[in-house]
């Protein structure tokens, strides 16, 4: 899933202070899964929106909505004859949202609810840790598995480095290094051998590197 | 001079702080008219928009009442309440409102006198800070 964390309540109260009648979007997709921008989140936000321009004397009408996504247009759609009630928009699903909302309804500020963190998994309830890099080819057979591009910290493919030490990486005891973790998966697997042919440099252009990415599928374009 | 008397509700548990509760029936300690008691199964029940709510329906101040952390009848539920609550201090804080306003208290299932003093106790807190809104 898209991990996602909330903005501090004071840069949304800072955000949406110019307006009086405010809509909170939330989605049904990855930021539901990661409690952050659900519908029980949507009415969290607003209710502390609500709350704080009570407080300051403030005249703020906020509504809720939550799209079944947020980063398809037939569900962005949903907003279609209520959206202009409102002058702004707070948009709590991942990065995605909050564009096509933008690219939809062109005439009304959208504003971001969360910061997109990260592609990842829950390690436990309430702890999240990133998995892909999105760097469009994937190679984690080599690997027993595991992706050193999204979980080294410098992205080795020839690893592990110096900086490995006990399991952890260098950069912080609390993070894992993978290459110790992938080391002992393909001792486990009886391919450790497999470790010891090179890696080439890995070509980036697949990745953000290339560009903003877009895929086509013939098959499915109406 | 009118003495301002706040408005605050109350969430408690049905094992422990309702066992208080009922023995502080018993001793014939009566709770304040200004505290508004809602029952719930378990304090791990009570959600952060559970603990919003109130104040934006115009209550001064929010407490919940529940089992000793080593006593809770599902084990984590005064945890998690505990932890909500830490949580919603931190959003009050944010929005300028005293982190106080909130608070969580552990209570045995025969301490029906705690029951009604964390009544008392948070209602001359909040006659001290004064109303959550403006006039």
């Amino acid at each position: 899933m898209i991990v996602a964390k909330q903005k501090t309540i004071q840069e949304l109260i800072e955000m949406v202070q110019p307006f009086q009648k405010v809509l909170v979007a939330g989605c049904k997709g990855c930021v539901t899964v990661c409690n952050v921008g659900g519908a029980k989140e949507v009415a969290i936000l607003a209710s502390a929106l609500r709350i704080a321009a009570k407080r300051e004397g403030r005249e703020l009408m906020v509504g809720e909505h939550t799209l079944e996504r947020q980063c398809d247009p037939e569900y962005v759609a949903e907003l279609e004859g209520f959206v202009d009630d409102y002058e702004a928009v707070i948009s709590i699903a991942c990065g995605v949202g909050p564009q096509f909302i933008s690219e939809q309804y062109p005439s009304i500020r959208v504003f971001p609810g969360v910061n997109t963190q990260f592609m990842g998994g829950a390690e436990a309830h309430g702890v999240w840790s990133e998995r892909c890099a999105g760097c469009g080819t994937c190679v984690v057979h080599y690997f027993g598995g595991l992706c050193p591009i999204a979980r080294c910290s410098k992205s080795l493919l020839n690893g592990p480095c110096g900086g490995s030490d006990s399991g952890k990486c260098e950069i912080s005891k609390e993070v894992d290094c993978i290459w110790d973790i992938i080391v002992r998966r393909m001792m486990d697997q009886n391919r450790l051998s497999e470790l010891i042919e090179f890696k080439p440099p890995k070509s980036w252009t697949t990745a953000r590197d290339g560009g903003p990415r877009k895929m086509i599928r013939e098959e499915l374009v109406e | 001079m009118s003495k301002f008397t706040p408005r605050i509700i109350a969430f408690y548990c049905s094992n422990c702080a309702s066992s208080a509760a009922t023995v502080s029936e018993g001793m014939k300690k009566a709770l304040p008219d200004n505290v508004k008691m809602v029952h719930v199964p378990c304090s791990g029940r009570v959600e952060i928009l559970h603990l919003l709510k109130p104040f934006e329906e115009g209550a001064d101040g929010v407490y919940v009442a529940g089992c000793q952390t080593d006593s809770c009848q599902y084990v984590s539920g005064i945890s998690k309440a505990t932890r909500r609550v830490a949580h919603v201090k931190g959003m009050l804080e944010a929005m300028g409102i005293e982190p106080e306003r909130i608070e969580v208290f552990n209570l045995g299932a025969g301490k029906g006198g705690a029951f009604v003093d964390i009544a008392l106790e948070m209602t001359e807190k909040l006659r001290a800070l004064g109303p959550v809104m403006p006039a």
